[in-house]
């Protein structure tokens, strides 16, 4: 089996596996980060989002050759003590209910709010569009983005 | 409630304390006695072991104290909730509390199932009952020790403080007060003294959520445990003729297949392998059995709602004569898919099954029941087996069928090693235990502009109705009345949804009503006030709900959602119901953009007793709330020749961001006993939307979801 290269919060990691493994199985299974979580295996749920060299993506859907080279970041590097805006945020409104898509809830925030850290209503309910929760906690996960705006800006 | 009360426990009840060899005591409480059921339950299941359940309390030398939370947590809050109860009697400041999932002990934990919204109304007095009676224990031993009258003694925040000021932690008396005699009697607090019950305290295991520890069944590892990927039949119907392994066997990662009845697992040393060489297997299927389409289900409800044998669960005086002497009869009939679960975890369990243990770990509603099951499965001694709960993603009454733990248990007993079964969402969504199709004809005769005849009848896949919902509204309000129901028997495993039974019950019967104050030219809001007047007066109706409650909740509804008096351009529905001991009315606000609805804002009135932890009852509440609104706009599951039409979020909808509300939540202020959220708040909402719809469109709405009659975008993420 082939071996790759992967740089993941900022550690290197040497993993042997078949190329097309999704980066979201080499994560849980070999890495053992398994705060990454799996939802639906088609990039339809996000609760597999990390960041990839800064940018929200589907783990399921990157295949470990693709990740190679790339700096990727999972909730677990997010921040070194669980203090990122977005996590502060997350525990002040209390999000959570079952807690399993938070993790990919939360990665696609702090990405997109890295990009636009003062969003409007409707560019966060466009940017938390494709990300399920099956408890559905969106008034709070809402709520969540903006406290977490408020934090950054 | 009586503000406070003097317990008496019996000496049998007392379980055990003592003294920890690594310092500190523990308390256990059986309480097996002080919590019995005293009604029927709503989830009609089993393995659902209504009894009661205890608590355990350990504190240590430094007086920091450890509480297991001994129900499953599904997301509904109650690893949180249930500990609050405890720590505001035994008087500790929840910043010293560490909560921590009891294991399955058939011992000493009594009704170990997340299901029915149960736990908090059943656990009320006797975690309360736990906390006092370990406080009390604690300042009799600091009494002995000062050789003062406890009666002399307080204790609050953790501290004990005699008549002359002196002070002693609970840390420093734990393992005198381990050695003592329970006491008796205890009394609880005030309510107007709570602390923590009414004060809005965070998840217990938030910290971990946000920064992606293992906490969830899925995450669970052990060193040498081979992932299993199982092949199941394609369609309900068939079963497993042959099966060619020489594709997976070449997979690299995989160790071993094997087949177990109809089922054939796939091996591998990662997750990704085991799926890869499950889906490089090619299987050959049978014909077992009828091979079912939805068209065919249809077909057989309206049948059903046609013919005249169903059976009748409650009959007051006489309906036929009120249709017969109406001046206007209205028939509606409603209609409702199939629904899968979805939890967002998808459904896996660890077992290591040797010759003198059975290890079971992950995700279950249902563990005592789960454990017999396995037990009986493989011939073994219950007492072979340990059953470790892992927090679930999700629940939703799919976790309360241990179907996925038998299916472990079976292959590691196979395999003689130990392996974890994990579900694809194919998986997941093909081989579920579904909320059946239903349809429900409703009945109504009219007469000198009154309503005076009601009637029900259930057309359901495998059956939809517990006996007690004929005694909810409109039972005792309407004098004519009936409820009839049927069953189509399928092959289709179905079974327990968030809100069984009532989920979609409550959207067709408060749509039905809507039609009824129609056609009697009275205001929605007054035909219900005055037929709860009706059930008020009829005092000897045996009626399974509180008709001042609703009306209650309606009032505070109407008065919360400015109901009639609304900007232009919004429209308003109502919906009002009682379940799961829980009384709930909720106002839709929605707006026509392009001429599709959007719902902009709901309003809920909530009358659930005492709230004991109000961040959780509003998440609990509010999730409610959008999962009633996705699944009746939304989420549709059909069969073709036994097949699922629909197997991953490609061609499932599930609700999703830019189509929720704001759910706008307001309580009934109350010191009655506590009641369940986590179900309560999803049936009524459907109907709110649709009479919302209605008066923006003049259009009624009949079948689930809405987005099959009306054009609704369709949105994939």
């Amino acid at each position: 089996m082939p071996t790759f290269n992967l740089k993941i919060n900022k550690k290197s990691h040497t993993v042997e596996t078949d190329m097309d493994t999704p980066l979201l199985w080499v994560l849980r299974d070999q890495i053992d980060l398994v705060g990454t979580k799996f939802g639906c295996g088609i990039g339809q749920c996000g609760a597999c989002t990390v960041h990839v060299n800064g940018t929200a993506m589907r783990s399921c859907l990157l295949q470990v050759s693709q990740a190679e080279g790339m700096g990727i970041t999972t909730i677990e590097g997010l921040s070194e003590n669980g203090d990122h805006p977005v996590q502060e945020a997350w525990k002040e409104v209390d999000v959570p209910q079952c807690g399993y898509c938070q993790a990919g809830q939360i990665m696609t925030a702090s990405a997109f709010l890295n990009n636009n850290p003062t969003p409007n209503d409707s560019e966060i309910r466009n940017a938390m569009h494709g990300n399920i929760c099956r408890c559905a906690a969106y008034n709070s996960i809402e709520e969540a983005v903006k406290v977490a705006s408020k934090k950054l800006s | 409630m009586t503000p406070s009360k003097q317990i008496t426990f019996s000496r049998r009840s007392f379980l055990k304390s003592s003294v920890l060899a690594s310092g500190g005591m523990i308390i256990g409480f059986n309480l097996f006695n002080a919590c019995k059921a005293d009604v029927e339950p709503p989830v009609d299941i089993s393995q659902l072991n209504f009894n009661d359940f205890n608590a355990f309390i350990k504190i240590s030398d430094e007086g920091k104290v450890t509480i297991f939370s001994p129900n499953p947590e599904i997301g509904q809050g109650v690893k949180t909730s249930m500990p609050m109860l405890i720590a505001e009697e035994l008087d500790v400041a929840w910043e010293d509390v560490y909560v921590q999932q009891g294991v399955l002990d058939n011992k000493n934990y009594q009704r170990q199932v997340a299901g029915g919204s149960q736990s908090i109304r059943h656990g009320w007095l006797p975690l309360r009952q736990t906390g006092a009676t370990a406080k009390q224990m604690l300042i009799n031993a600091a009494a002995a020790k000062w050789g003062v009258d406890a009666s002399e003694c307080s204790a609050k925040q953790g501290v004990i403080t005699n008549a002359t000021g002196e002070t002693l932690g609970y840390g420093d008396v734990v393992k005198e007060a381990a050695s003592l005699e329970v006491p008796e009697d205890v009394k609880l607090k005030d309510p107007k003294d709570f602390t923590i019950i009414g004060k809005g305290k965070g998840n217990v295991d938030i910290d971990k959520i946000i920064t992606g520890k293992p906490l969830f069944g899925l995450d669970y590892k052990e060193e040498g445990m081979q992932y299993a990927s199982v092949l199941r039949p394609p369609a309900f119907g068939q079963k497993l003729e042959s099966f060619d392994d020489t594709a997976t066997k070449g997979v690299s990662g995989v160790t071993d297949v094997i087949r177990f009845g109809d089922k054939i697992a796939v091996l591998a040393n990662t997750t990704w392998a085991a799926m890869k060489g499950k889906n490089a297997l090619k299987a050959n299927w049978e014909q077992d059995s009828e091979a079912e389409n939805t068209a065919f289900h249809d077909e057989k409800l309206f049948e059903i709602l046609d013919s005249k044998e169903l059976k009748t669960l409650r009959s007051d005086g006489n309906v036929e004569d009120a249709f017969a002497n109406a001046d206007e009869v209205l028939e509606r009939t409603y209609e409702s898919p199939f629904l899968p679960h979805n939890c967002m975890e998808p459904m896996n369990f660890f077992a290591n099954v040797t010759a003198d243990k059975i290890h079971l770990v992950g995700p279950i509603q249902t563990p005592a029941g789960t454990a017999k099951r396995v037990a009986r499965m493989l011939e073994r001694d219950e007492s072979d087996i340990s059953l470790e709960m892992t927090r679930m993603g999700g629940g939703f009454g799919r976790r309360l069928y241990g179907d996925f733990a038998m299916e472990a248990a079976e292959i590691s007993n196979l395999a003689k090693q130990p392996i974890k079964v994990v579900f694809s969402r194919e998986d997941d969504m093909s081989a579920g235990i579904y909320r059946p199709a239903t349809k429900y004809r409703f009945k109504a005769a009219i007469k000198n502009g009154a309503l005076t005849g009601y009637q029900m009848r259930q057309a359901s896949i495998n059956g939809n109705m517990w006996g007690a919902m004929a005694s909810f509204f409109p039972a005792g309000a309407v004098s004519n009345y009936k409820i009839d129901v049927g069953n189509y028997r399928s092959n289709i495993t179905t079974g327990a949804w968030r809100a069984p039974y009532t989920n979609f019950l409550a959207s067709a019967e408060q749509s039905f009503f809507d039609e009824v104050a129609e056609a009697l030219g009275i205001d929605r809001i007054q035909l219900h006030m005055d037929l709860l007047d009706n059930a008020k007066r009829n005092t000897d109706a045996n009626i399974d709900y509180s008709p001042e409650r609703l009306q209650g909740v309606i009032k505070l509804a109407v008065e919360k959602s400015n109901w009639g008096k609304t900007n232009e351009g919004v429209y308003q529905g109502f919906s009002v119901y009682y379940c799961h001991n829980t009384h709930v009315a909720e106002i839709a606000d929605i707006r026509l953009d392009n001429g599709n609805p959007v719902v902009e804002k709901v309003t809920v009135a909530v009358d659930c007793g005492v709230v004991v932890n109000p961040l959780g009852a509003l998440n609990q509440i509010k999730g409610g709330v959008l999962d009633g609104i996705g699944h009746s706009m939304y989420s549709d599951f059909s069969f073709k020749d036994g097949t699922p039409q629909s197997n991953n979020f490609d061609s499932y909808q599930l609700i999703r961001m830019g189509q929720t509300p704001k759910v706008d939540v307001h309580f009934v202020e109350s010191d009655m006993d506590p009641t369940g959220l986590g179900e309560p708040t999803l049936p009524p909402v459907g109907a709110a939307v649709a009479n919302a719809i209605y008066k923006a469109t003049g259009k009624r709405l009949y079948k689930q979801p809405y987005m099959s009659n009306m054009p609704l975008e369709k949105v994939i993420g």
